[in-house]
């Protein structure tokens, strides 16, 4: 088994092929994408393969330490950002063609007119620990 | 097995033991003991009396582990000086594990915690598992907070308000999992209120058995949010208003006005409307000023503006919002409804659109983006 972290982009990602902002929906092609999320999400849990499923707001903060007794220093949101996360759902599959096949179902969510977002999602694998036999 | 009974049971035998003096982590462990074992023996062989056999089994289950460890000589001391088998002051002893849990020592998330597991006798899994964190965290956060209150002394009672505001968390933020943590708190708010006569104790039970009585409205099959004002009222729960109003009605009658009382009573006047339509608005905006004025926060005031909104026209809210700073939660949501009341959509979806973005909840932001693309892409009408 082996775990992948699949990330929807919010920026940052090349354009969707059906890439209409969200709010020029109409309700119900909406509803329809919610949906089609939330089948995925249940079927991958039915079939084992499922680990997590978040969704993150737009706007963070940036913060690094500034020294010895001094409080971190924040910064941003950075409106010229130019990779931002929107989401992400961590799977644990048999394989990598695996792994890209759940990609693809996840990217053919509906959008704008009821057709596939055909959006890019970023597949990454996890680093694990290293196997026992090695020789 | 009935659970509900042995969960009922868990802070009285848990107080029974912290009133004997035993140090709170230890009883609690003992309890956890004594549990168990009731939970294999009990289907078998049930006990005349349940509550005197988990004391009993709980207590010795306490003092063998006492033997092992350097507090022998303290609670052979303890057992000179046990007090004569089974609980004598029941209620006294579970409202003084409610004060414990809710100590202003600990932090709000630990207090949670503490008290769904000390008093309402949930599992550290069925906790974890509500609050979508690990088993090991949430374990680890319930003995942190044990030893936390383990030193405090338990002589004069705590104050109440501490203890509303942990369960009005627990009520308010309750995630999903296996366990119904609304109906948890309102369970553990009506076992307290039983204990104690305070009128805001009361406000706060009928704050939420009316907002529990919207509970099957409030969302569609699908999880979207339904607003108060779509929501199908012949799905509201009239026992639970009905009993809500009652209570809320003798509470006031005292004449101790305190924020759930006012909170309460602006969700008694919505659950009093059959339509939407016919929602007394003057009044609720009348509630909202007394609110103001116990709490000057700013949630009520951006609530205000929303009521004030519905009774004196759109223009009044967005004036009466114009005192509230925009980084409140909702800001944006609640400028997009009142600029969609005055007509004016093209402003309304965008607000929507901003409100979206920074919406603090899955359901709330896909409700928030819906309405922008139905002002967006609907005709007017």
């Amino acid at each position: 088994m082996a775990k992948y972290l699949l990330l929807k982009h919010y920026r940052g990602a090349p354009a969707a092929v059906n890439d209409v902002p969200m709010d020029q929906w109409t309700p119900e092609e909406i509803t329809a994408h919610v949906r089609y999320m939330n089948d995925f999400a249940a079927r991958l849990e039915g079939s084992g393969e499922f680990v997590d499923g978040q969704a993150l707001a737009p706007e963070g903060t940036f913060v690094r330490y500034d020294g010895p007794g001094r409080p971190p220093v924040t910064d941003g949101p950075f409106a010229e950002t130019k990779d931002l996360i929107a989401g992400w759902m961590v799977i644990d599959v048999d394989s990598y063609e695996r792994a890209v096949e759940l990609a693809g179902e996840l990217s053919a969510a509906p959008g704008a007119g009821g057709r596939p977002i055909h959006e890019w999602l970023e597949l990454r694998p996890f680093l694990t620990e290293p196997p026992t036999i090695t020789d | 097995m009935d659970g509900d009974l042995l969960r009922r049971l868990t802070p009285q035998v848990l107080g029974v033991l912290v009133r004997r003096g035993a140090d709170f982590a230890a009883a609690e462990d003992a309890v956890q003991d004594a549990l168990v074992q009731a939970v294999h023996g009990w289907p078998a062989d049930p006990p005349r009396d349940p509550l005197g056999w988990l004391v009993t089994v709980a207590w010795h289950r306490f003092l063998d582990a006492g033997r092992a460890d350097a507090a022998r000589r303290r609670r052979e001391d303890l057992v000179v000086e046990e007090p004569a088998p089974g609980p004598a002051s029941g209620v006294d002893d579970t409202l003084q594990l409610y004060f414990l849990c809710a100590h202003p020592s600990l932090t709000p998330s630990s207090a949670v915690a503490l008290t769904l597991r000390a008093v309402g006798g949930l599992t550290t899994r069925q906790i974890a598992r509500a609050y979508l964190v690990p088993e090991a965290t949430m374990a680890q956060r319930i003995s942190r907070a044990k030893r936390t209150v383990s030193g405090v002394r338990l002589d004069r009672p705590g104050d109440v308000a501490t203890v509303l505001r942990v369960l009005y968390l627990v009520f308010n933020e309750g995630y999903s999992g296996d366990v119904d943590l609304a109906a948890e708190a309102v369970r553990l708010t009506r076992q307290l209120a039983a204990m104690v006569d305070h009128p805001e104790v009361a406000g706060l039970l009928a704050l939420m058995l009316l907002h529990h009585a919207r509970r099957a409205a409030r969302t569609t099959p699908d999880g979207s949010l339904v607003p108060l004002a779509a929501q199908d009222r012949s799905r509201w729960d009239t026992a639970l208003i009905a009993e809500g109003v009652r209570i809320l009605q003798a509470a006031l009658a005292r004449d101790r006005l305190g924020e759930f009382q006012a909170q309460a009573a602006i969700a008694a006047l919505h659950a009093d409307a059959r339509t939407a339509g016919e929602t007394d608005w003057v009044q609720i905006v009348e509630w909202y000023d007394e609110l103001a004025r116990l709490t000057d926060s700013p949630v009520v005031r951006l609530n205000r503006a929303v009521a004030v909104g519905e009774a004196d026209g759109a223009w009044a809210g967005l004036a009466a919002l114009a005192a509230v700073g925009p980084s409140v939660p909702r800001h944006a949501a609640v400028t997009a409804y009142l600029h969609e009341r005055a007509g004016d959509r093209a402003t309304a979806a965008r607000w929507y659109a901003e409100a979206a973005d920074r919406a603090a909840h899955l359901a709330e932001r896909d409700h928030l983006i819906r309405q922008a693309a139905r002002l967006n892409t609907r005709p007017p009408g």
